[in-house]
């Protein structure tokens, strides 16, 4: 009698404790819920409109945050080194519109002209992180920064007079250099249009993107069951046993990279030709950031991510980005105003969350 | 004779011999075109005095070991609550920019404590901790800016819009106060005095701080903490005063800056100025942890003397925002290369 009331008490503490280990881990995705709802409220903005943009995003987003995975199952932390990724999609981009080749064919092209370039960049940036184990994730960003930079001296002061490229619709006036607005609209929403079903007047469903989407969701999820995938797992659990068990670690870290960089490729040519203008020199800037940002609201963290993350991640902080400039304008009068927040909580929330994964793996080594 | 080679190799440094190389070159290129060289050092000097307070920074937070301070961006905008409190209550020449600082001081003493308390509880990883602080903590101010209730029609939108301008000009208050200070010519170059002198007190200030009982302290628990540990030296304190320290140089750094550029920017403004600042006193040979006063003369100077000859020879050679492409690429560059080889680890 006494030891089964034992046992049940054992039960429900178990089961407490499960529920609010559940809520803390939920604890990041209710706030914003509850931000997007506040917003939502200010915001008045009509429920057709709102699902219509949310459905879009939902469709030209995800894969640029799914990109982000595979590095932190590595063990790796946030891989802001995507922007390498998009800007080889965005050669590609680049490419099949000199060469005017349209429609989806343009895209499939530029998808493949874009692949040796992300396989490129993402075994240059996996040297690179390993050069820098235990601070990867500030070598990404500034890697990603530096690379920004090559990309300017690239397309603003090669293109046109080391690298010969005449094209009017491409080239600046004086001959030299890549204009700041490409008008994409030879594969302007190309995937987006190959099967997309209207609901009601402005409120239409990209399908073909959305299983585009689902398609990576699943391919990543099967990928992680191979031995590539379980490999990565091991190393992101604990280099060392890693390595004594016979996995080339190095190699392993270099592989991640690369398929992140990969994906981060063909996000940005989904990204970019749902937008259908490719801004030259801006495109590519913020992409880590606003990825990185969009999977820690989703619930993840710098060692654990997964693929329902990384769809609410996107779902919140698409839906604050959309609400918070309307919100801000109602609420002070100013549109400014939710341009700066949404930009602060895009900071604010990886400063936050990459402080709290410091903190507890700073107490944890004092634990011990 | 190899062996001698990579030890001088070693001992310079590849960014700083790197650096030394693109300026001399830069400087033969200026003669051949015949770019004016009184301007150009003229713009050396001005350049380096303007920037080496913000380098300076970097000193004390390397040496308490906390690495690069990427959270530079909060001591800067202290320094700009200073100067913009200095300039709404309509304070002029020297006294606006004593205003300042004292406003900014305390400031920062209070935000370096904060954040140096925050660096003890992520150590390790302060520095991509640090730069997204940073990043919110600018992007967090851009909504003060907007809303904050100053008003002297210099520094507010004159109609249309609300908050604070994005560029406040000091032309009424601090422009220029320590750059004409005892300034003379030698020839046509002139010699910021007043910057210059200014820039060598701090130095003395560190450099008997770091001679002083607490300095060394702060030196042993910066470069082995355990050793310190079981000196009896309190290794979080010292973590603390070194970021309190650096934060403090930022805010005077910034109001140094700012009253030789002769405008404040607000908003983005503060965003990236840990990096060059970074880069900088990296260039000079500096690693990610160790850091002398002449890592930051050296490098302040060649980092800018390099930008001040490259801007006006690629203006000749090449169109469009060079110079600003080749700063990005030096000093994210260089960082790079101190991530990547930590030959001191």
């Amino acid at each position: 009698m006494m030891a089964m009331k034992l046992e049940l008490a054992k039960n429900s503490s178990v089961l407490t404790v499960r529920i609010r280990q559940k809520l803390i881990e939920m604890a990041v995705p209710l706030l914003f819920l509850v931000l997007c709802g506040i917003g939502a409220y200010f915001a008045q903005l009509s429920p057709v409109f709102l699902i219509n943009e949310i459905i879009m995003r939902m469709a030209r987003n995800p894969l640029l945050v799914l990109a982000l995975i595979i590095p932190v199952v590595a063990g790796m932390g946030m891989n802001f080194a995507i922007t390498l990724g998009a800007m080889a999609g965005q050669i590609g981009l680049i490419i099949i519109t000199h060469y005017e080749i349209n429609g989806i064919t343009g895209l499939l092209v530029a998808a493949l002209i874009a692949t040796p370039f992300a396989v490129l960049f993402g075994y240059l940036t996996g040297k690179l992180l390993n050069r820098a184990k235990g601070k990867e994730m500030i070598t990404s960003m500034i890697f990603g920064f530096f690379a920004n930079y090559v990309w300017q001296l690239f397309f603003l002061a090669f293109v046109g007079s080391i690298i010969p490229m005449r094209n009017e619709k491409l080239i600046l006036s004086t001959g030299v250099g890549l204009r700041n607005t490409i008008d994409l609209a030879g594969i302007r929403q190309s995937l987006d249009n190959l099967l997309k079903i209207q609901v009601v007047q402005g409120l239409s469903i990209p399908v073909s993107t959305l299983l585009v989407v689902a398609l990576f969701c699943v391919l990543i999820t099967f990928f992680m069951k191979t031995k590539l995938g379980q490999d990565i797992r091991a190393v992101g659990q604990n280099m060392e046993i890693a390595r004594i068990s016979g996995i080339d670690v190095d190699r392993v870290r270099i592989y991640a990279i690369i398929i992140s960089t990969v994906l981060a490729a063909w996000g940005q040519l989904i990204w970019l030709q749902n937008i259908g203008t490719l801004n030259t020199y801006g495109s590519h800037v913020q992409v880590g950031l606003f990825a990185v940002a969009a999977l820690l609201i989703g619930g993840a963290s710098v060692t654990k991510a997964t693929i329902w993350q990384v769809l609410l991640g996107t779902f919140l902080f698409h839906t604050l980005f959309i609400i918070s400039p309307v919100a801000g304008r109602n609420l002070v009068g100013d549109a400014q105003i939710g341009e700066f927040f949404r930009v602060f909580v895009a900071y604010g929330v990886i400063a936050v969350a990459l402080l709290l994964h410091a903190w507890q793996k700073y107490a944890s080594t004092k634990k011990l | 004779m190899k062996e001698r080679l990579t030890a001088a190799m070693d001992k310079i440094g590849l960014p700083r011999l790197i650096i030394g190389l693109f300026l001399i070159v830069f400087c033969v290129g200026a003669a051949i075109l015949k770019l004016p060289m009184s301007m150009l050092l003229s713009d050396m000097l001005v350049r380096f005095g303007m920037n080496a307070v913000l380098v300076l920074a970097m000193i004390p937070a390397i040496r308490a070991g906390t690495g690069l301070n990427f959270g530079l961006p909060l001591g800067v905008i202290c320094g700009l609550i200073g100067a913009v409190v200095a300039i709404e209550y309509k304070f002029s020449g020297l006294t606006s920019f004593l205003v300042a600082l004292g406003v900014s001081i305390p400031l920062a003493v209070l935000t370096g404590y904060l954040y140096g308390l925050l660096l003890n509880r992520i150590k390790g990883q302060e520095m991509v901790v640090g730069t997204y602080v940073g990043f919110s903590i600018v992007s967090g101010m851009c909504i003060f800016w907007l809303l904050a209730p100053f008003h002297n029609p210099e520094m507010v939108w004159a109609y249309g819009g609300t908050g604070l301008r994005n560029t406040i000009t000091l032309e009424s208050s601090f422009d220029k106060i320590l750059n004409n200070f005892l300034a003379f010519n030698i020839g046509q170059v002139q010699i910021p005095t007043g910057l210059l002198l200014f820039f060598a007190f701090l130095c003395l200030l560190l450099w008997f701080f770091s001679r002083s009982k607490s300095g060394m302290a702060m030196h042993v628990a910066g470069s082995n903490p355990r050793f310190a540990q079981s000196c009896g030296i309190n290794v979080n304190k010292m973590r603390i005063l070194g970021t309190v320290l650096s934060t403090v140089l930022a805010a005077v750094g910034i109001l140094v800056y700012n009253q030789s550029y002769g405008f404040l920017s607000l908003y983005n403004g503060p965003l990236m100025m840990a990096f060059p600042a970074a880069a900088a006193i990296l260039i000079g040979g500096a690693s990610l942890r160790r850091a002398t006063i002449g890592h930051v003369i050296i490098g302040t100077f060649l980092f800018q003397s390099v930008l001040v000859v490259a801007s006006p020879l690629f203006n000749v050679i090449v169109e469009g925002s060079f110079s600003e492409i080749f700063r990005g690429i030096i000093s994210n560059g260089v960082i790079l290369y101190a991530l990547t080889t930590g030959r001191e680890e």
